[in-house]
């Protein structure tokens, strides 16, 4: 709207010294600021992909610890995230031609996909953690066990270090993503439902399981959704939804990079 | 929630081109998980084929669905530069010392 206004008020003042200027990078001032924490955020992910990569390369030989199972479950995770994006894009596209209903509509549906990659991700670490694959910091984090993960876990640190330090920094990307959409499409009516999955999560899931403790990060999600919506309470427009799919769509991006190198360098078939 | 800004963004779009993307990035997935159960590169080789798709796919999220495509070239480039750029600084740092690690059998 603001852009609106200034580019009529340019077009009347046509030639007025000072009175307007166009923006340098032709886009409105939180596209640019989403682009540029965007620029910033990739360099983290890519230094943790260097950084395996960096292992991949360096550790021989390299644990190959996921079979068929593990590869099914991440390719359908990756479907997930590919299919959210097109969610994503339609939603825009109804934010734009100012449907409220398919707006709302279309970014459910993209939370939907992304809770479905969160816990099928959830599955899979709850599996590798329970045959072996441990950090001395898990909680439960069996020390003297047996089989092909425990002994990765004893004799090749670096993979379940890489290996969950670089899923865990995207699962929290995807878990802030998913509260994001939730504030931009149910404003406050998504904070008792953020509440409600925090207890439920927090009481139902075992305190010897990792997610126990990594429930928590929904409950820093609500106190700031919460301080968002009754601090600065607004109608979020089609600039905030789009605003909203670029980071979808980069969270959707960077495992477009993690699944091949992760999980496609390490298949045991 | 309509007005000039966003006609223009959707002057250059159609519905239809984001299902080509959408089918082509699982089309990709697909080609990815073929070569995964096949082996048959080595793991250096694997490693060059695999992040050649991912680059490929990267760009049809980033020029499409990210819409960077349809902005001002200034922006497109001045990103595109800048994030290239500092990850060919990271791949210098990175893997000339890994390598050096992997030819020295330095564990």
């Amino acid at each position: 709207m603001a852009d609106a206004a200034l580019q009529h008020h340019a077009a009347a003042g046509h030639g007025a010294a000072g009175d307007y200027e166009a923006p340098l990078l032709g886009a409105y001032s939180k596209k640019v600021g989403m682009w540029l924490f965007l620029a910033s955020d990739s360099l983290t992910f890519g230094a943790l992909l260097f950084a395996f990569s960096y292992n991949r390369i360096y550790t021989v030989p390299w644990p190959t610890p996921f079979h068929v199972a593990s590869i099914t479950n991440a390719t359908i995770m990756t479907a997930c995230l590919l299919s959210s994006s097109l969610t994503m894009v339609l939603g825009v596209f109804a934010a734009q031609r100012g449907d409220r209903a398919w707006t709302r509509n279309w970014l459910l549906a993209t939370m939907a996909f992304g809770i479905a990659f969160i816990v099928l991700h959830g599955m899979e670490w709850s599996k590798l953690i329970s045959e072996g694959l441990t950090l001395p910091g898990f909680p439960g984090a069996v020390e003297a066990g047996h089989g092909e993960l425990a002994d990765i876990s004893k004799n090749v640190p670096q993979f379940p270090q890489a290996f969950f330090g670089l899923t865990a920094m995207h699962m929290l990307h995807v878990t802030i993503g998913v509260i994001y959409l939730g504030v931009v499409a149910l404003r406050k009516w998504f904070l008792p439902i953020l509440g409600v999955i925090y207890v439920a999560g927090y009481f139902l899931i075992p305190s010897d399981n990792i997610f126990h403790y990594g429930i928590h990060v929904l409950l820093i999600g609500l106190i700031v959704a919460s301080v968002i919506l009754f601090l600065k309470p607004k109608d979020y427009d089609a600039h905030d939804v789009e605003v909203t799919g670029l980071y979808w769509h980069f969270v959707d991006l960077v495992w477009m990079f993690i699944f091949p190198l992760v999980y496609l360098m390490s298949t045991k078939v | 929630m309509h007005d000039a800004a966003t006609d223009e963004f959707t002057s250059h779009d159609s519905k239809g081109q984001y299902f080509w993307v959408w089918g082509a990035l699982l089309l990709l997935t697909a080609v990815e998980v073929w070569l995964g159960y096949r082996q048959i590169f080595e793991p250096l080789h694997m490693l060059q084929v695999l992040l050649v798709l991912s680059i490929i796919k990267s760009a049809l999220i980033i020029g499409y669905f990210m819409h960077l495509k349809f902005e001002k070239a200034l922006m497109r480039w001045l990103l595109v530069i800048a994030v290239s750029g500092c990850f060919v600084i990271m791949y210098f740092f990175f893997f000339p010392d890994a390598d050096r690690i992997l030819r020295l059998g330095v564990k």
